[in-house]
């Protein structure tokens, strides 16, 4: 069935050849083996126009941003509130000033965490996150409860890996001050229900901050239909560069928002006696930033945009079904996260063999898959199981790749029958 | 240059170790015992030992854990080759063990104690996989020196 479904879609791999030009890391060897890449939700290659854009940037106007009245700076400057625009236009947030750079998710997280959590909650404040969330987005609250005395509640999800939204509905009382979710889980590939989640938080005048990290570059992300109150995603899964990330938040809470970091570009005054910080979205970006990812990731996002999401659900969609088949014919395989609701992300367990095992044997057929735990513990908690393997895919792969996977995994099995 | 892992790193003692490891039980009268972690693939062991004196022999020796093919083998043929030695001997041991499988001891060249043990001479082949193999020997040392719990980064 998954093998007529991509059939249909001949032309399709036509296309899909063509856009595998564009990433120069598709076409390297591994072992002596055509790489076959499928640690996507790790991170993701990076085209050409994003390696120039960047070379560019460095060849050609290395300066600082917002401190030279020369050229270069000049240049530089245009370039990195380009960036912010475009990542506005591609999140459809309002206004430039509510995106804020930073290194990526986790510094996001953390920095809403000290900011607005150090703030604005107080003892007894109840903060809700799930039992699928990544270490990032677990750790920091735990931090702000430890600080504050607030207290963090769990929603649990289901041997599926969905997550049991009616738990979500009975954690949710007016002691909920604030609901930090996950998107789409990476170690399950989960599509939370995440606009369902925004409203109901938001009749319990609680804010809502979507971990957005798996899901942009996968699909449009629309934080103004979402209604969430922050959203936060880092360049490099969005075929970016590393080191480059993002918060949303919506201005009216980040006007009212302490600083972060202290330094320059982040103030209006300085003196002994009192400073004044800078407006929005300054406020937030002390020191130098990321210039070069900045403009990398603005051109990630150009990239992306010309691909299409609809092309990118569509080939993704397609991998997932075919991927799901395609692995049931290894000898005792078992899926960690068969959600209804799911992105490419494909976790699984052989029993008797152990990831890591699994990791080295298919790394020598030149395949790159993630094992171990994902940076989710409480997610291999759930299942009992100390680690998966993990091929998350993007559109950029193939069915062969697929079959390659399929292939080492019946290797491993002849190694541990 | 590329290594094949199947020839250098899962070899048939390897297997059958993983498969029906030795020792693989608690003891309840321990002299020493320590707890083995590695935080980032999650591997997870505990090593107990029972010694005659302060100075060994090593009585009993024996683990329980949780880990990939490598680890379970190297716990189990760890306590094969213990059993019955003295202290100064199991430093011997560890320190020649950590050099073979940095690659620094080559068994066909050096002199060296480690009998079975060489069959981990292809590891430095797979730097992810060195700590795999090293971690209950931390552990083992850890609970000689009665640290209770030994995590490798």
């Amino acid at each position: 069935m998954a093998l007529a479904q991509y059939d249909i879609n001949d032309s399709m791999t036509t296309d899909i050849k063509e856009i595998r030009e564009d990433f120069p890391n598709l076409h390297v060897q591994v072992h002596g083996k055509p790489l076959v890449y499928l640690d996507n939700a790790a991170t993701t290659f990076k085209p050409r126009p994003v390696i120039e854009a960047m070379a560019g940037y460095y060849q050609k106007y290395t300066s600082n941003v917002h401190r030279g009245i020369h050229e270069l700076s000049e240049k530089a400057t245009v370039a990195y509130e380009t960036s912010r625009d475009k990542v506005r236009e591609l999140i459809n947030a309002r206004e430039s000033r509510e995106i804020i750079f930073t290194r990526g998710t986790t510094e996001s997280i953390n920095l809403v965490a000290y900011s607005y959590g150090r703030h604005f909650l107080n003892k007894g404040d109840e903060i809700l996150i799930s039992e699928m969330e990544h270490h990032s987005n677990i750790v920091p609250w735990q931090i702000l409860c430890e600080e504050k005395g607030c207290v963090l509640k769990i929603v649990p999800f289901n041997d599926l890996g969905e997550l049991c939204y009616d738990e979500f509905e009975r954690l949710l009382t007016s002691k909920t001050k604030l609901v930090s979710i996950v998107y789409v889980s990476n170690s399950l590939g989960t599509i939370n229900p995440v606009h369902k989640i925004i409203q109901a938080a938001h009749q319990h005048h609680a804010l809502v901050l979507v971990d957005a990290a798996q899901a942009v570059g996968h699909g449009p992300v629309d934080v103004q239909a979402l209604d969430c109150d922050f959203l936060v995603f880092s360049g490099h899964k969005l075929f970016g560069p590393t080191g480059i990330g993002i918060l949303y938040g919506k201005a009216e809470w980040l006007e009212r928002m302490p600083p972060f970091h202290g330094g320059g570009d982040m103030i209006s005054s300085v003196t002994f006696a009192k400073t004044t910080y800078a407006v929005l979205p300054y406020k937030f970006e002390a020191g130098t930033p990321n210039v070069a990812g900045a403009i990398g990731l603005g051109a990630a996002i150009d990239y992306v945009r010309s691909i299409g999401f609809d092309t990118i659900t569509t080939q993704e969609k397609s991998l997932l079904a075919y991927g799901t088949k395609a692995l049931q014919s290894v000898n005792g395989l078992r899926f960690i996260g068969t959600a209804k609701e799911k992105t490419a992300i494909l976790s699984f367990i052989l029993p008797g063999v152990h990831p890591h095992d699994i990791g080295t044997l298919v790394n020598e057929e030149g395949i790159a898959i993630r094992t171990g735990h994902h940076c989710t513990q409480p997610v291999m908690q759930h299942f009992g199981v100390p680690a998966t393997s993990r091929a998350s895919l993007a559109f950029y792969n193939t069915t062969e790749e697929i079959d390659r996977l399929v292939g080492a995994l019946h290797k491993v099995r002849e190694v541990f029958p | 240059m590329t290594y094949d892992s199947r020839s250098e790193l899962y070899q048939e003692v390897i297997i059958e170790h993983n498969k029906n490891p030795k020792n693989f039980r608690k003891i309840s009268d321990t002299t020493h015992q320590a707890e083995g972690y590695n935080p980032l693939c999650g591997d997870h062991l505990q090593v107990y030992l029972r010694l005659e004196g302060p100075d060994g022999p090593i009585e009993d020796i024996a683990f329980e854990g949780d880990g990939c093919a490598i680890s379970k083998a190297s716990a189990s043929l760890m306590t094969t080759s213990l059993k019955g030695k003295r202290l100064q001997e199991v430093d011997i041991l560890f320190d020649q063990f950590h050099r073979l499988i940095k690659g620094d001891l080559d068994p066909e060249k050096s002199p060296h104690i480690l009998g079975k043990l060489s069959v981990f001479s292809g590891i430095w082949h797979f730097p992810a996989r060195v700590k795999c193999a090293s971690l209950c020997w931390h552990t083992m040392k850890g609970a000689l020196q009665n640290v209770k719990t030994v995590s490798t980064e």
